[in-house]
Formats: structure tokens, C-alpha cells, sequence
């Protein structure tokens, strides 16, 4: 890869960002669209953490969104120390490594 | 006979095979934690392909990613391959990004564009990737043939070019041993938010080679890193996606309860097989994935579908097969494996 070339793709790349960052192509999104977009669960045959999960969605999303990313972070947490436990019963030393290319 | 696994989703609607939603958790867990990525770039298709309308398919695929990845920075951190400073020098930028990535797709939702879009626009990323990654990998075994190959060294130096920006300030970013101007990585998380949040991707897709050929990262720090950058920016595209509605919980939670046992096979595996076989298998599994939005955009969902459960399951196989392997050596050489180079 020559200089020139690299400086040619890098130009290229500039110039795309710039026109997706054009002012006039991120306020083409008229208000009444986005107010269109609103999605509504249907509740009528869930019932207990489906029923719960999809109410919590309907009446308050900050809420909805607090559960849902808390739970998938605890939920990571957890499954992680249960794996590194199963691991490291196995004998596997999980401490250190020696990289190569 | 799998229909007792399937299940009517309670915020979308769509009905999905759960055993699948699990078994396609596992593949990507193995895959992520192998290539140090959030793995949505196979998720996504996969979704749509399922049924998930596109938007819903890049949020659940944000929030299952951002768990997962938890799993897999835990590992790689002990392992010493996550250089913090400049994961979040990089992820500063990565944030404002992504906002743009996901304002761009509700744009293009608006007006019923963001499908057709957003898969044509993976089309050419994946092909740039994986053409770059081939050229790396060919480039390289050929130095290898000639003795010009430096030990430790890319075949691909777009990086040297890069450090030679001199824009104060100049950082030192000690676990990727690399030195530049502190606007390198933050222009590269830039970019690497923007494609991020507009194909639903956490980024590691985008930001492993970008951090391999662009910043100059070995690859063990670029994919430990990645994994870093690839969780924090998966919650905050998680958590925008949840704000904005497109967020099937149910399914990160059967995803990711897959994707758990998955994740620590793939990135124990990185302990056993060198740097390049790592990028050449990013290269082959990048190629797979851009056949797959390839045939989806001409109609041919169930071909599409079957390619992308052929590869993963294949690339899976590859990698839990080399962690089996390496493993085995090890315990029955417990030493000898641990000073192996």
C-alpha cells in the first residue's frame, strides 16, 4: 500500500462521513414521522413475565429500558462466574498466556 | 416437533424458536469471545432472517451483545489483553457515534428504508473487511516464504503511515505498546460508532481490524480491547435502543443464556491458536456472512439462512475443536503448556 493511495482512501472516508453528517440529510426526519413509529405490545394472551415484561414496556419505557439493561448486566455477571467456576474445575490455568503472532 | 419451542415474543410479536434463539447464543458466544466482538454482525441477519423486524433485530442484538460481552472482558482482562486507556480513549468517541449510527436508522425506519439499507451498506463493509483481512493473511505467508516476515509484525502497516500524525497530545498506550497522537484512536472510535450504531453492530466487527491495521495493536490486545469497547458501547446502544422500543428482552435472556457457556469456549480458544489463524478465520466467517445478506437482499431468505447456520456452525466447530485440543495438551502438560510460546 503506497502513501498516495492510503491518502486517497482516507480522503474517501472523510467524505463519507462528512455527507452523512450533512446537516440538511439528519434534519430530513420530519416530527410527525417519529411520532408514528411508536410501537405498542399486544398484552391479550401473555401472562406472568411476559404479561409483566410487556406492561412495563406499554406504560413506562425509562423504566422498561433500567430493567432491561440491568438485568442483562446481572445477568452477564452471573453466567460469568458460574462459567469461570466450571472452567477452572476442569484444571484449565485461566491466569496467564504467552501471545503469538 | 420443535414446536413446543417455540413461543409468541411479548413486545414484538413474533413468533421464534427458542432452542434456536439458545443454540445461535452459543455459536456467537464462541465466535465473539474468539474474534473479540459482540458477534451481532451474524445476529442481526440472523434475526431478520427469523423474523424480527430490522430495528428490533439491532436493538435485541445491542442488548444480548452487551451481557455476553461481559463474559468474554472478564476472561480476556485476566488474560492481560485489555488495553483500558485506549479502549476508552476510543469509546469517548464510539458513543457519539453510535447516537448518530441509531438516528440514521430511525430516519431511514421513517421512511422504509432502514431494511434494504442497512443490509446493502453491511454488504460493503463486510466486503471491505474481508478483502483486507485475505490480503493481510496472503501477504504475510508469502513474506513468511521469502524470510522477509518480522516476528510479530502485520503484513498490512497502514499504521506506521498513521503514527506519524503528530497532533498533540502524543499517548502511550502501554499494553497495545503503541505511541501516537491521542486523535488517531478517537477519529477511528469515531467511525467505528457511526457504522456501529447504523448496523447494529457493537463495533468489534469494524473496530478489531481497525485496531490491528489502524492503530497497531497485536491482535490478542485488539481482540481483548475490543471486547472492552464492544461491551460498554453494546449498553449504551442497549440502553438506546430500549428508550427508543426495539428491544425483545425475552430473547437477549434465552440468547444469552446460550451465548454464556459459548463465550468462555471461544476466548479460552484464543490461548491455543496464533494471531493470524485467528484473522484468517475472521476472514472466512466475514466472507459467510456477507454470502448470507447477499442472498437475503435477492429474496432467497431460507438459502441465506442456511448459509448462516452452515458457517457459524462450521467456524464454531473450528473453534471449540482448537480449545478442546489446546486444553487437553495442557492438562496433560500442565507445565510445558503453560511456558509454551
Amino acid at each position: 500500500m503506497t502513501p498516495c493511495s492510503l491518502r486517497a482512501q482516507l480522503t474517501l472516508w472523510v467524505s463519507c462521513v462528512l455527507v452523512s453528517l450533512h446537516p440538511a440529510l439528519l434534519e430530513a426526519a420530519p416530527a410527525e414521522k417519529a411520532g408514528k413509529l411508536v410501537h405498542v405490545a399486544d398484552t391479550r394472551n401473555l401472562s406472568g413475565f411476559n404479561l409483566f415484561v410487556a406492561n412495563l414496556y406499554n406504560t413506562d419505557r425509562l423504566l422498561f429500558t433500567i430493567f432491561a439493561v440491568g438485568l442483562t448486566a446481572i445477568l452477564g455477571l452471573f453466567l460469568g462466574w458460574v462459567m469461570d467456576v466450571a472452567v477452572s474445575a476442569i484444571g484449565l490455568d485461566l491466569e496467564k498466556r504467552h501471545s503469538r503472532e | 416437533m420443535f414446536d413446543f419451542f417455540t413461543v409468541i415474543l411479548p413486545i414484538s410479536g413474533v413468533p421464534v424458536n427458542i432452542l434456536l434463539l439458545a443454540l445461535l447464543g452459543v455459536a456467537v458466544g464462541v465466535l465473539g469471545g474468539f474474534f473479540g466482538m459482540g458477534g451481532a454482525w451474524m445476529v442481526t441477519p440472523a434475526l431478520n432472517i427469523f423474523g424480527f423486524p430490522m430495528p428490533f433485530a439491532v436493538g435485541t442484538d445491542l442488548c444480548h451483545m452487551a451481557g455476553k460481552s461481559i463474559i468474554s472482558t472478564r476472561r480476556h482482562a485476566k488474560f492481560g489483553n485489555v488495553d483500558m486507556k485506549l479502549g476508552l480513549t476510543m469509546l469517548a468517541f464510539d458513543v457519539v457515534g453510535i447516537e448518530i449510527g441509531a438516528r440514521l436508522v430511525m430516519l431511514l425506519e421513517g421512511h422504509g428504508l432502514a431494511g434494504p439499507v442497512i443490509r446493502w451498506v453491511y454488504v460493503v463493509f463486510l466486503a471491505l473487511i474481508g478483502g483486507l483481512v485475505f490480503y493481510d493473511y496472503f501477504k504475510k505467508r508469502t513474506l513468511e516464504r521469502t524470510g522477509m516476515a518480522s516476528e510479530g509484525e502485520s503484513a498490512v502497516r497502514w499504521h506506521l503511515t498513521l503514527h506519524r500524525i503528530n497532533v498533540p497530545p502524543i499517548v502511550t498506550f502501554d499494553v497495545a505498546q503503541v505511541r501516537c497522537s491521542m486523535w488517531l484512536p478517537a477519529l477511528v472510535g469515531l467511525l467505528v460508532g457511526i457504522l456501529a450504531g447504523f448496523l447494529g453492530i457493537g463495533g468489534g466487527l469494524i473496530m478489531m481490524p481497525a485496531l490491528v491495521y489502524l492503530i497497531g495493536a497485536p491482535t490478542y490486545v485488539a481482540v481483548g480491547t475490543d471486547l472492552f469497547t464492544v461491551m460498554l458501547s453494546g449498553f449504551y446502544g442497549a440502553f438506546t435502543y430500549a428508550m427508543k422500543g426495539r428491544v425483545e428482552l425475552l430473547a437477549v435472556l434465552f440468547m444469552l443464556a446460550g451465548a454464556a457457556p459459548g463465550a468462555q469456549i471461544g476466548t479460552i480458544a484464543t490461548k491455543y491458536i496464533r494471531g493470524y489463524g485467528i484473522r484468517l478465520m475472521f476472514g472466512v466467517t466475514v466472507i459467510c456472512a456477507l454470502v448470507s445478506v447477499v442472498l437475503k437482499q435477492l429474496d432467497m431468505g431460507t438459502s441465506a439462512a442456511w448459509l448462516v447456520m452452515a458457517a457459524v456452525t462450521a467456524m464454531t466447530m473450528v473453534v471449540v475443536y482448537g480449545m478442546v485440543r489446546g486444553a487437553i495438551q495442557e492438562l496433560r502438560r500442565p507445565s510445558e503448556a503453560a511456558d509454551r510460546p
